[in-house]
């Protein structure tokens, strides 16, 4: 494996919550990493770490110690930006959200399109782009709705349109398929599968969800804020 | 895309109420802007127009407008021999309450001095100035008159021969000009029971002295009309005003009249400084106080306003900065909502004003300077008042959209 193909790496990361006699120690010393175009599960009970390590890697919620690389660059190193890290989320990072992630004011389209502007795309050209993202999750149709006219199922398909619009390196999905039904939970994983497979990115789901567990290359188990690959049986 | 619109078209119909909450606001300070304005024009409109360089008024008084000053009528002619004075006038002003139709009526009794004024320099509207010495008025339409009505004042009948629009006293009263003579009957008017006992009582006084009773002819002068007494002068007057010939220094002329130990001098601007700092003071600081209030009100609500707002959109907020908005993209959605509600109620202030106001008792004056000094608080405000909504948006941390 070419270090070059690493999408992300942690390295001994660790994340304690208060001192004292109210110290809790969320993720432990947690080393792992996934490769571009591998699609990872993580599953755990709750309180086990996953969500910690998820908006660790997210560079949303810095680690007490250790190193996050992504795309090979060190970019958290103990609790230490190395980078902006606001630049480097909009450049690298798409997020998927179990619901409500939607920004209710703006439509389908409008809430794709919002990501790319933000990254300086101008209107036209953000518009056309988003137009298209929609139209590859076939959700066109409804670009000009409000994210109050959608099912579940059609919120996180623009939700992931938006994580795909400037086209991150990481995709980084917390119970994305929590609130739909298996049928739809199912569509939205396999969704991650194909971006992972035509776009090359590496994707991460937290999930609690065993029955789409065969979409993924890789899962590791979370405990006690410690990670532990499991060992899938032969097909 | 332009956030703080997309917001505020989700949320419209929200928007405009609190715009419109925000516009009565505004207009209420607007309000009292006008009024403060039409309080010192309506307190100045008389000294403005009758076009007097030199008020001569009585020793030691701050003249009519501010209390009681009577000068007798033979400085008239005094004034008129100074040089530089190009005409000296009469003048007569006090306030009356009568009735009619059951109402109250109260007006400014203005005397002018006929013939050499005929109250050509007031602003008419219908009828005509004065063109005889007696029994015709000009009233300000503010009274409620109309060309050819009578009104009975004391015990002479008027008639309204003119109408004027905005000529009222510095307590919003309706002007009335008449001749001095007639201004002059109306103040000093008493009841013929009065006029009997006054008569009686002077002779009683004359018939104990030692000339009433050794001259019969002078105790039934005595008990005749005041008039008729030479010894008596005419009634007196408010206070004389005079006109300079032009390229005259009103300084200069107000320096030989100085010298007068009977009489107290002022120039127009004097007059204007006096009315302002003396009668209306207290009221202009009243309404001062109470618009800067009602700004800081404006400011307070505004701020509560966007704050709440922002407070709502928090979620929203954590999610932009997740997908790694800028500050300043977050900063302009809020400072934008804050100026378009801003602008909003400053424009239906003004829309609302121009509808109403017209119709309050008193003047509302609103001045472009006024208007632009507004909107330009209102900016400020605006901007001010939106502070708070960036101070919590800016601390909102992106982890906070992960908790919806």
């Amino acid at each position: 494996m070419h270090a070059n193909d690493m999408a992300v790496e942690t390295q001994g990361l660790t994340k304690i919550y208060g001192s004292g006699n109210t110290e809790v120690v969320a993720m432990r010393d947690v080393t792992f990493s996934v490769r571009n175009g591998e699609m990872v599960a993580l599953l755990g009970p709750s309180g086990a770490g996953k969500s910690t390590l998820l908006t660790a890697i997210g560079l949303i919620n810095p680690p007490t110690s250790g190193k996050v690389l992504i795309n090979s660059h060190l970019v958290m190193d103990d609790s230490r930006a190395v980078v902006n890290l606001t630049e480097f989320r909009r450049n690298h990072i798409g997020f998927v959200f179990q619901k409500s992630n939607l920004i209710p004011f703006l439509s389908a389209l409008e809430n794709v399109q919002v990501a790319l502007e933000i990254n300086q795309w101008p209107a036209g050209k953000a518009r056309r782009q988003a137009l298209g993202l929609l139209d590859y999750l076939n959700m066109a149709d409804r670009a000009a709705n409000l994210p109050s006219m959608l099912s579940g199922g059609q919120q996180q398909r623009v939700a992931v349109a938006r994580a795909l619009a400037n086209r991150p390196s990481l995709i980084l999905a917390d119970e994305p398929t929590a609130a739909l039904d298996s049928e739809r939970g199912r569509q939205v994983m396999e969704l991650f599968r194909k971006v992972a497979r035509e776009q090359k990115g590496a994707v991460i789901v937290v999930t609690h969800d065993h029955r789409a567990l065969d979409v993924f290359d890789t899962v590791y188990e979370m405990e006690d804020g410690m990670i532990q690959k499991r060992e899938r049986a032969a097909p | 895309m332009n956030l703080a619109v997309k917001d505020i078209r989700h949320n419209i119909g929200r928007f405009l109420l609190t715009g419109i909450g925000i516009g009565m606001l505004l207009m209420m300070v607007m309000g009292m802007l006008g009024i403060y304005r039409g309080l010192i024009q309506d307190a100045t409109l008389l000294i403005d127009r009758i076009g007097a360089d030199v008020w001569v008024v009585q020793y030691h008084t701050r003249g009519p407008f501010s209390e009681v000053s009577r000068v007798p009528r033979n400085l008239v002619d005094r004034v008129a021999a100074v040089p530089g004075v190009l005409n000296a006038r009469e003048f007569v002003y006090h306030t009356i309450q009568r009735e009619k139709d059951g109402r109250p009526l109260r007006m400014g009794v203005l005397g002018v001095s006929w013939p050499l004024d005929k109250g050509q320099w007031l602003p008419l509207v219908a009828g005509r100035p004065l063109m005889q010495a007696h029994f015709e008025m000009i009233a300000d339409q503010k009274l409620g008159l109309a060309v050819g009505e009578r009104l009975k004042l004391g015990k002479e009948t008027y008639t309204v021969v003119g109408i004027t629009r905005g000529m009222v006293t510095s307590g919003g009263d309706g002007l009335a000009a008449f001749s001095v003579k007639d201004a002059q009957a109306i103040q000093f008017d008493v009841p013929p029971e009065a006029t009997r006992l006054e008569r009686a009582s002077r002779r009683a006084r004359t018939s104990v002295s030692d000339i009433g009773a050794s001259q019969p002819l002078i105790l039934d002068r005595a008990s005749g009309a005041l008039a008729a007494i030479p010894a008596f002068g005419p009634p007196m007057l408010s206070a004389v005003i005079a006109s300079l010939s032009p390229g005259v220094d009103p300084e200069s002329v107000k320096k030989i009249l100085s010298g007068w130990s009977d009489v107290s001098v002022f120039s127009r601007d004097d007059q204007r400084n006096l009315m302002l700092e003396g009668a209306v003071e207290m009221a202009k600081r009243q309404i001062g106080l109470f618009t800067a209030l009602l700004t800081v009100i404006s400011a307070i609500i505004m701020a509560l306003i966007l704050y709440t707002l922002t407070m709502e959109k928090v979620h929203s907020i954590a999610l932009l900065k997740l997908i790694g908005a800028r500050n300043r993209v977050i900063l302009a959605m809020i400072l934008q909502q804050a100026l378009l509600l801003g602008t909003m109620g400053y424009g239906l202030a003004y829309v609302l004003g121009q509808q109403f106001f017209s119709k309050f008792p008193r003047r509302v004056i609103l001045l472009r300077e006024d208007l632009l000094l507004l909107a330009l608080v209102v900016g400020v405000i605006s901007v001010l008042s939106s502070l708070l909504g960036i101070w919590k948006a800016l601390r909102v941390n992106p982890n906070e959209a992960l908790t919806g």
